[in-house]
């Protein structure tokens, strides 16, 4: 369903809420009982919020200052600032930092890049759109056990997909996931295909909302299929673009199911992304204090980045 | 349905939206209540008769472990036996001591014995009732001298040993005997020392065309292959504090060496095949050896041609890498945890059901079945039953044991030998920064509970 559309059933149901509105007055004003239903609506969802999210916000910035064991009895000493210090001085975090944003560098041009190309293509389809549309999106409703699951297979050294049609046309053999060298492409290439589809869709909306007379226009003028493509879908996606490149940026740098699942932050933690480590610190070693500490130091670096690109991005968008 | 009547029902609700906040809101409390409720009791353990067992098996340990558990529940069907099987690893050592720490842990689980003096250390675990058990028909003298002082932490008992799981050599008896490499009556003839190793891994090679040995290069495998033969020339890893790291480097070299020779410089064996790999490669008859723990044994029963023996004697003994799973009694405030008498009964009749748990690989700890003649027949498992003192266990400390921290950096830098990314040197020299960063943290392990 396009936005319009969306609008229009709006528009709709608004109009049939008045109708209905009017047979029967009520003794309290409109906007009151609104606002009451409202927020018994979302009353429960926000008291899990608040349960779940907040306080175990604050809850984690008060541990990151203690030697808090996830295993001790109590909140163990007070340490002020030694478990950001030893963060900082911790070879093992900055190496997981630098792969998780080696992932998030090498992934999100990819998946902007390719979700805008597969969108322009699709969009011109005429014939089984919905079959492209599905098919594109797909990918993107398996849950990551199995999305890590198919693609351990296909990696499979040996008899794995491409392995054996690697095999099969003579190539050389490739170490997928247990090669130092190899094993964060075969990460970004498997998460390229499992989440390409929700930028793929929120590109398309995008086209669909791009009027049909620009294109018109510019035909008359003269323009190629390239011209169009260059001058006026990409100019005019640009909100979807600064939309799409954020939020990719956001959930790469928090990445982790794929790598935890696919190759376990190996081989020799060339793939153990900063995610995994607070991980494995918190729940392997116990180190909850120490954990939680970490959390709020890639929290601030996941800020500093959204702010700023959201920034740089929206500064630019108004330019043009 | 008409839309007028929809709306009828639509503003009906608005109309008590009194109701509707308050149902809302004692829905939220009322929800909360019970929870917190949940929280003061134990929501195990509700009846005398029972019994919650948590244990982390899957694929072939894991069905044979429900048939023991069967076979329990048939013998004592009005026991309400609760297993539960969690995730193999750390996963599972962290929901056991969080179960412990939060007041409701299973009656009895299974544990490693490598991370029981953690445990103990720790306050998680109750000491074992020794009469309890006597009570049961199981005593200390049912089990190897070696097997149970491994269950003794500062001198008391925590764990029963269920079995003891070795690193193992699997060899192909059809290649094997291609390769000349059987004696007589068809077992493989004694191979000694890292030459004759590397002949028989080429000799076999030659005639799979593939591999002569199959070993995994990832994970945990680098470690379990390197600290057998590290153990056989000798040495620690950690002081038996687990505080400093005392490795004797001439040894590691000289172990991180031959493991590089078998990748690099004879490439016997693949320098990148991972776990699975090395279990294909094993099972299609494209390598002559396999070297693994024994529980891959059902793997290749009816598959191919194959037998097992000891780990071998490369540097001058036959000591090999080995943990021993274990039953033990996770602490909790309630005072009947630690003598529950059920939990002894199910202990000990697993124990001594435990001819089943043997067909899966591991070597029983309790001697009348390991010395019973039904445990003898059964082959290859019985191949190598080898002394319980040549079986070395993971080094004590708190980042150690199945699954751990020290498992998990030893075997990413000893990888890297196999690989040929790092020398022997270098390889070392990561694994003993690696270790050195953990001895310098706090031990994040609650003191023990007086």
């Amino acid at each position: 369903m396009s936005d319009t559309s969306i609008q229009q059933s709006i528009v709709q149901r608004g109009s049939r809420a008045e109708e209905v509105s009017t047979q029967r007055p009520s003794r309290f004003s409109p906007r009151w009982r609104n606002e009451a239903v409202g927020v018994g609506f979302v009353l429960p969802l926000l008291i899990v919020y608040v349960l779940f999210l907040l306080w175990p916000i604050v809850l984690g910035l008060r541990m990151s200052f203690f030697n808090w064991s996830l295993v001790g009895s109590g909140s163990g000493n007070f340490l002020g600032l030694a478990n950001y210090q030893e963060a900082l001085s911790d070879p093992n975090f900055w190496g997981a930092l630098g792969n998780t944003l080696i992932f998030t560098v090498m992934s999100t041009p990819i998946l902007v890049i390719l979700s805008l190309f597969l969108a322009i293509l699709v969009n011109r389809v005429r014939h089984v759109r919905w079959l492209f549309r599905i098919a594109f999106f797909a990918p993107y409703i398996l849950p990551v056990s199995v999305m890590a699951l198919i693609w351990s297979w296909l990696y499979e050294p040996g008899f794995g997909l491409l392995d054996g049609t690697f095999a099969q046309l003579g190539l050389p053999s490739v170490n997928w996931l247990t090669d130092t060298h190899v094993a964060m492409l075969s990460i970004v290439i498997a998460t390229v295909w499992w989440t390409l589809g929700f930028d793929f869709v929120l590109y398309l909306a995008g086209l669909q909302q791009i009027p049909h007379e620009m294109y018109e226009a510019a035909s008359l003028d003269g323009a190629g299929a390239w011209a169009k493509v260059w001058h006026i879908t990409i100019p005019l996606l640009q909100r979807s673009t600064i939309l799409i490149i954020i939020l990719q940026v956001i959930a790469s740098l928090q990445v982790f199911g794929q790598m935890y699942l696919l190759t376990g932050g190996g081989p020799n933690f060339t793939t153990r992304s900063v995610v995994e480590y607070i991980y494995d610190t918190g729940f392997t070693d116990f180190r909850v204090g120490y954990a939680s500490a970490m959390s709020y130091l890639v929290f601030i670096v996941i800020l500093v980045i959204s702010v700023g690109q959201f920034w740089i991005l929206s500064r630019q968008g108004r330019n043009d | 349905m008409s839309q007028h009547e929809l709306a009828d029902i639509y503003m009906s609700m608005i109309g008590r939206r009194q109701f509707l906040k308050y149902a809302a809101m004692s829905g939220v409390g009322g929800l909360l209540a019970g929870s917190l409720a949940a929280c003061g009791v134990t929501p195990f353990g509700s009846g005398p008769q029972t019994l919650v067992y948590w244990n982390l098996f899957g694929g072939g340990d894991g069905v044979r472990m429900i048939t023991m558990q069967n076979d329990f529940q048939k013998a004592n069907p009005n026991v309400d036996l609760r297993a539960t099987t969690l995730a193999w690893g750390a996963p599972y050592y962290t929901k056991l001591a969080m179960a412990a720490l939060g007041d409701s842990p299973p009656n009895v689980a299974i544990m490693h014995m490598s991370r029981m003096p953690t445990y103990a250390d720790g306050g998680l675990l109750e000491p074992i009732d020794l009469n309890l058990l006597a009570q049961n028909g199981v005593t200390e003298n049912d089990f190897l001298p070696a097997v149970w002082q491994r269950a003794i932490y500062n001198g008391t008992v925590y764990a029963i040993p269920l079995d003891t799981h070795p690193f193992v050599m699997y060899y192909n008896t059809d290649i094997c005997k291609k390769a000349g490499l059987l004696d007589a009556s068809g077992n493989l003839k004694p191979l000694q020392g890292t030459a004759a190793l590397i002949d028989a891994f080429q000799r076999t090679q030659k005639v799979t065309g593939y591999l002569g040995l199959a070993v995994d290069t990832q994970d945990v495998t680098p470690w379990r292959m390197f600290y057998a033969m590290y153990n056989q020339l000798g040495g620690d890893i950690l002081s038996p504090d687990g505080k400093s790291f005392v490795v004797n480097e001439a040894h590691a070299q000289q172990v991180l060496s031959f493991m590089r020779d078998l990748t690099q410089t004879y490439k016997v064996a693949s320098p990148t095949i991972d776990y699975g790999g090395a279990v294909a490669a094993f099972a299609s008859g494209k390598a002559g050896f396999f070297w693994q723990g024994e529980w891959e044994v059902t793997t290749f029963e009816g598959v191919i041609p194959f037998s097992m023996v000891p780990f071998p004697n490369v540097f001058g003994n036959l000591k090999t890498q080995a943990d021993s799973h274990s039953f033990v009694i996770p602490h909790s405030s309630d005072p009947s945890q630690a003598s529950n008498p059920l939990a002894y009964q199910f202990i000990s009749f697993l124990l001594k059901d435990s001819l089943v748990w043997a067909k899966g690989g591991h070597i029983p700890a309790y001697l009348p079945v390991a010395t019973s003649a039904a445990y003898k027949a059964l082959k290859p498992q019985s191949n190598y039953a080898i002394d319980a003192q040549e079986a070395v266990l993971d080094p004590y400390a708190w980042f150690s044991g199945s699954g751990s921290d020290l498992e998990n950096q030893a075997g990413a830098a000893f990888q890297q030998v196999l690989s040929g990314g790092m020398t022997p040197t270098q390889s070392l020299a990561q694994f003993k920064k690696s270790i050195q960063n953990f001895l310098n943290m706090p031990i994040p392990l609650p003191r023990p509970i007086e």
